[in-house]
C-alpha cells in the first residue's frame, strides 16, 4: 500500500489514473472503459489510432436503455439521410471529435464492424456521415458501437424535428462568376494598356473590346445583383446605405463602359468593374465565416431527447416519440433522464434538478403528487408521472413563443459603416455635380466625362472592404480565444454596452468544484481514516467533491459499506461505525439554514459535525467585476439569497443584485433597463436565462463544455477563458479603431482618384491602378491592426 | 494575324471548361468541408493483405 497518490497517466485518454491503474498490454489505464476501448482497437487492428496524437481518446460514458428509442422503426427513419432495402445512411453529430486520431478511427469503423460500407468525417462540423447495410446492423447497434469506443453522438429532438437544411452556396458561385471573369478581362485589357497606337492592335482592339464587355455581363447582372437589391430596398426605406453608392458606381462604370464600346469612344473601364465586384464578394464571403460546430439558434429542441418511455393501460413499457404525448400519459423517467413535459409526481419521491431551467443550484426534493416542471432532471432512481401538458404546451417552451426571440437584431443596429455611406454618397454626388458645373462651362465636351469618373473612381469599394475585413479577422481572433460569436455584427453591439448583467448558477459559478469547510469536532487519526475511505467508496458527487478536499490518508478495506439513495453512507471499521449524510440519517435534528448544502458526519453514537459546501465563484471574479467598473453590473438570480452578502462583497457599491428571478422576469428585467436607454449584455448559461439573452442587446453564454447545449445567444464564451472578460470589451473597442483608420485610409486613395476624376484625365489605366491597390492595401492594413490588437488578449 | 481568333477562342473555351467543372463540384459539396481533406490525405494507406495478416498472425500465437 503505498501512502501516495497513481501518478501515471492513462494511455487512452491522459487523465491521471488517481483512483485506481489497471494494467493491460503493458499500458496503464485510468478505469475499466479505457482500457475496454484499448482492447477493442487492439483487437481489431486499429492500433494505429493511438500513433496520431497522445492519449487521444476518451471514457466511453455508461448507456443503458438510453437508445432504444431507436428501435423505433418511425424515429429512426426520420433521422437517417437515406433509406432503400439495402443501405441506410446516417449523418450523426459526434461532439467528441477533436484529433486526427478521431478522423481516422471514424473513417475506419469498416474494421470494427464489417456492415459499415463507409464512413466520412466533416471535421469542422463534427459530424460522421456513415453508410451501412441495414440487413445486418440496425442504426442503434451502429451507435451503441460508437458509444463503446467513446464517441457517443448527439441525438437531439432538433435532428428529428428541422430535417436537412439546403447548404447556401450562392455566394462561391458569385464569387466564382466575378473571379473568373475577372481574371480573363485582365489578361484581355492588357494589349491596350501596353501598346497604344500599334497597327495591328488597331485593327483587333474592337474583338478584346467586345469579348470584355460579354465577360462582365453575367458579372453584374448575377454578381452583383445583390447590391442593386440592397441599394433599392435602402432607397424605398429612405436609408442611403452603403450599397447605394456602390450599385451607383457599378451603374455608371457599366454603363459607360459598354457606351465607349458600342460607340467605339474608347475601351472601357471592365477591369475596374469586375474587379470591384470581384473584391467586394470577397469581403462578404470572409465575413461570413462562421463557426459549424456550433450552433447560436439553438432552442429548447435541441436540449430535450427525441423519444421517452411510456407506460401503457397494460403496464408495459413502449418508446414514444415526445410530440405524441398527450395529457393523462403515464411515463417512466430514469435516472439521469430529462422530464420533458409538465406533469404530476405519481411514484413517492423525486429528486428533480432544475439548474439549467430556472438557475436553482441544488436539486429539489419532491413528493407525491407534487407539479413537476419539463426541463428538469431526475437524479435518483427511476419515478413514474403523470402528463399535464403536450410539449408544445408546457411551460418551458411557452417561454420561447415571447418576441424577443424574433427580433432581428442586426437588422435594428445601424453599424459604423452605414451611418459613414450617407455623409459619403452625399459627398460623392455633390462633387460630381459641382466639378460637372464647371466643365460646362469652361469645356463642355469633358463634362460628361467628369461626371461618370467621378462617380467611378469614387465608388467606396476600399471603405466596403474595412469593416468586413476587420470584423472579419476579429472574429477569427476570438474564436482562437474561445470567444465565438454568431456574426461580426456582434461586435459592434459590444462597444456600446452599458450594462452588464450576470446570472449566478453556472455563469459566475462553476459546478467543477466547491468551497468545502468543515465545522464541528475535530477527528483523531483513525476516525479521519475512516472518514476518507467512506468516501472514497461512494460515488455520490458530495462524497467525492469532500473526499478530494481531504488529506491523503491510507486506504483500508472497510469491513461493510453502504450507500442509501438520497440519504447518506453506512460504513465501518474494526470497532467504528461512521454515518455520513443528511442530518436526518445521521440523527441529528434539522435546525440550520436550508439554504446550504452540508453533509453531517457522525462516528459510532456521537454527532461528530458537519461539512458545509459552498458554490466556487469561478477563478479571477472579483477581478472581472473589478476590471468592469466602467459598466453597471447586475446579478440575475433564480437562486434563492443565501449568497446575496458574499456577492455584494465583490461587486462595487452600485451593482444590482436579484434573486428568485424566473425566466419571465429576468426578461421583463432586461426590457425594463433598455427602455431607459441602457445596452444590455446578457450573460448567461441555462434555459434560464434564454429569454433574458434574446431580449439584451449583446447575450453571451459561458460554457463549460461548448459541445453541449447552449441556448440561443450571440455568442459563446468557454468557461475557461472568463477571466479575460474585460480585455475582450476593450479590444471590440479597438477593432472600431481599426476600422476609423482604415476608412481615412480609403479616403486618402479616393481624394487622389478624385483629382485624375476633376481634371478629366481618369484613364482607364489609372482607374484599374487604384481600385486593386486601394482594395489590397486595406486588407493587409486591416489584417495587420487586428492581429497586433488581437495579441493584448493572450 | 488572323491566328488571334483561333487563339481566343481556344483560351476562351478552355477557360469555360474549368469554370463549368469548378461550379458542379461546388455543387456536389466538394468544398463544403476544406478542412477534413487536409488531415484525411495524411493517412496512410492499409495494404489490402490485411485478411491474411490477420489469420497468419493468429497461427503465430498458436504456436
Amino acid at each position: 500500500m503505498s501512502n501516495k497518490k497513481e501518478h501515471s497517466t492513462c494511455y487512452h485518454c491522459g487523465d491521471k489514473c488517481d483512483v485506481e491503474t489497471i494494467q493491460y498490454d503493458e499500458k496503464s489505464f485510468c478505469c475499466n472503459g479505457c482500457k475496454t476501448v484499448y482492447q477493442i482497437f487492439s483487437e481489431n487492428d486499429l492500433t494505429c489510432y493511438y500513433d496520431f496524437q497522445n492519449a487521444p481518446g476518451s471514457t466511453p460514458s455508461e448507456i443503458s436503455d438510453k437508445y432504444d428509442f431507436l428501435d423505433n422503426q418511425e424515429i429512426a427513419t426520420k433521422l437517417l439521410d437515406f433509406n432503400d432495402d439495402k443501405h441506410q445512411i446516417i449523418t450523426l453529430y459526434i461532439p467528441n471529435i477533436h484529433c486526427s486520431s478521431c478522423i481516422w478511427v471514424l473513417e475506419n469503423l469498416n474494421k470494427l464492424n464489417a456492415s459499415v460500407t463507409g464512413s466520412q468525417v466533416n471535421f469542422p462540423k463534427k459530424t460522421v456521415r456513415i453508410t451501412y447495410l441495414n440487413n445486418s446492423v440496425s442504426l442503434k447497434q451502429l451507435v451503441l458501437m460508437l458509444s463503446s469506443i467513446g464517441y457517443e453522438p448527439y441525438i437531439s429532438l432538433e435532428d428529428y424535428s428541422s430535417g436537412k437544411k439546403a447548404i447556401d452556396r450562392k455566394l462561391i458561385y458569385k464569387l466564382g462568376v466575378a473571379g473568373f471573369a475577372f481574371g480573363n478581362i485582365m489578361f484581355l485589357s492588357f494589349p491596350e494598356y501596353f501598346e497604344v497606337s500599334e497597327f495591328w492592335l488597331e485593327r483587333y482592339k474592337h474583338v478584346f473590346r467586345w469579348l470584355m464587355l460579354v465577360f462582365s455581363i453575367p458579372v453584374v447582372f448575377y454578381s452583383g445583383w445583390d447590391y442593386f437589391v440592397s441599394a433599392f430596398k435602402g432607397l424605398r426605406a429612405k436609408m442611403l446605405n452603403i450599397d447605394v453608392p456602390i450599385a451607383l458606381g457599378i451603374t455608371v462604370l457599366f454603363v459607360r463602359s459598354s457606351a465607349e464600346v458600342i460607340l467605339d469612344l474608347g475601351s472601357g473601364f471592365f477591369d475596374s468593374l469586375t474587379g470591384l465586384i470581384f473584391f467586394l464578394l470577397l469581403g462578404k464571403f470572409f465575413q461570413q465565416r462562421t463557426y459549424s460546430f456550433l450552433s447560436f439558434e439553438r432552442d429548447y429542441k435541441s436540449y430535450f431527447p427525441i423519444a421517452v418511455t411510456r407506460i401503457t393501460s397494460e403496464k408495459k413499457e413502449e418508446t414514444i416519440q415526445i410530440y405524441d404525448i398527450k395529457k393523462g400519459d403515464r411515463l417512466l423517467i430514469r435516472n439521469m433522464e430529462l422530464i420533458p413535459v409538465d406533469g404530476i409526481l405519481i411514484s413517492n419521491k423525486a429528486l428533480i434538478d432544475y439548474s439549467f431551467v430556472t438557475g436553482e443550484a441544488e436539486a429539489v426534493k419532491k413528493i407525491s403528487g407534487d407539479k413537476l416542471f419539463a426541463g428538469g432532471k431526475q437524479k435518483s432512481g427511476v419515478i413514474e408521472i403523470e402528463v399535464l401538458s403536450s410539449v408544445e404546451q408546457s411551460y418551458l417552451t411557452q417561454l420561447w413563443s415571447n418576441e424577443a426571440f424574433k427580433d432581428d437584431k442586426v437588422k435594428a443596429y445601424q453599424s459604423l459603416i452605414d451611418s459613414i455611406s450617407k455623409r459619403f454618397t452625399v459627398a460623392v454626388l455633390t462633387i460630381a455635380f459641382v466639378a460637372t458645373a464647371y466643365w460646362l462651362y469652361v469645356d463642355a465636351s469633358k463634362a460628361l466625362n467628369v461626371f461618370t469618373a467621378v462617380l467611378i473612381i469614387a465608388c467606396p469599394c476600399a471603405i466596403a472592404l474595412a469593416s468586413p475585413f476587420t470584423l472579419g479577422n476579429m472574429l477569427r481572433i476570438f474564436g482562437k480565444q474561445k470567444f465565438y460569436l454568431k456574426n461580426s455584427n456582434v461586435i459592434e453591439r459590444l462597444t456600446k454596452i452599458s450594462t452588464i448583467i450576470f446570472d449566478k448558477t453556472g455563469t459566475i459559478t462553476t459546478n467543477k468544484k466547491s468551497e468545502i469547510s468543515y465545522k464541528g469536532d475535530a477527528l483523531i487519526d483513525s476516525e479521519e481514516q475512516l472518514l476518507y475511505n467512506a468516501l472514497r467508496a461512494s460515488n455520490h458527487p458530495l462524497s467525492r467533491q469532500i473526499y478530494e478536499s481531504l488529506p491523503v490518508k491510507e486506504t483500508i478495506v472497510l469491513d461493510q459499506f453502504e450507500e442509501v439513495l438520497g440519504k447518506g453512507i453506512n460504513a465501518s471499521f474494526s470497532t467504528k461505525v461512521i454515518k455520513i449524510g443528511s442530518s436526518s440519517f445521521v440523527g441529528k435534528r434539522e435546525n440550520l439554514q436550508d439554504l446550504l448544502t452540508t453533509v453531517h458526519v457522525s462516528i459510532g453514537e456521537n454527532y461528530k459535525g458537519y461539512f458545509v459546501l459552498k458554490n466556487a465563484y469561478r477563478s479571477g471574479l472579483s477581478e472581472v467585476f473589478k476590471e468592469l467598473k466602467d459598466s453597471k453590473l447586475v446579478i440575475l438570480s433564480g437562486d434563492n439569497e443565501g449568497e446575496k452578502e458574499r456577492l455584494s462583497a465583490l461587486l462595487p457599491k452600485n451593482a444590482k443584485l436579484l434573486f428568485n428571478q424566473n425566466p419571465q422576469q429576468k426578461l421583463d428585467f432586461v426590457k425594463e433597463i433598455q427602455e431607459k436607454g441602457e445596452k444590455v449584455l446578457m450573460m448567461g448559461d441555462g434555459l434560464n436565462d434564454a429569454g433574458a439573452l434574446a431580449q439584451s442587446d449583446v447575450g453571451v453564454v459561458i460554457s463549460e463544455n461548448i459541445n453541449v447545449f447552449s441556448p440561443a445567444c450571440d455568442g459563446i464564451l468557454d468557461a475557461t477563458n472568463f477571466k479575460k472578460l474585460s480585455k475582450y470589451l476593450s479590444v471590440t473597442k479597438k477593432a472600431i479603431n481599426v476600422i476609423k483608420w482604415s476608412l481615412i485610409l480609403s479616403f486618402m486613395y479616393n481624394i487622389t482618384g478624385l483629382y485624375f476624376a476633376v481634371t478629366g484625365q481618369l484613364e482607364p489605366v489609372i482607374a484599374a491602378i487604384l481600385m486593386p491597390l486601394s482594395s489590397i492595401s486595406i486588407v493587409i492594413f486591416t489584417t495587420i491592426s487586428t492581429n497586433v490588437i488581437g495579441r493584448s488578449i493572450k | 494575324m488572323n491566328i488571334i481568333y483561333l487563339l481566343l477562342t481556344v483560351s476562351v473555351i478552355v477557360a469555360i471548361f474549368f469554370f463549368v467543372i469548378f461550379i458542379l463540384s461546388v455543387k456536389k459539396g466538394q468544398f463544403d468541408d476544406v478542412y477534413t481533406p487536409s488531415v484525411r490525405m495524411l493517412f496512410e494507406d492499409e495494404i489490402i493483405k490485411k485478411v491474411e495478416n490477420k489469420n497468419t498472425t493468429n497461427t503465430e500465437k498458436q504456436i
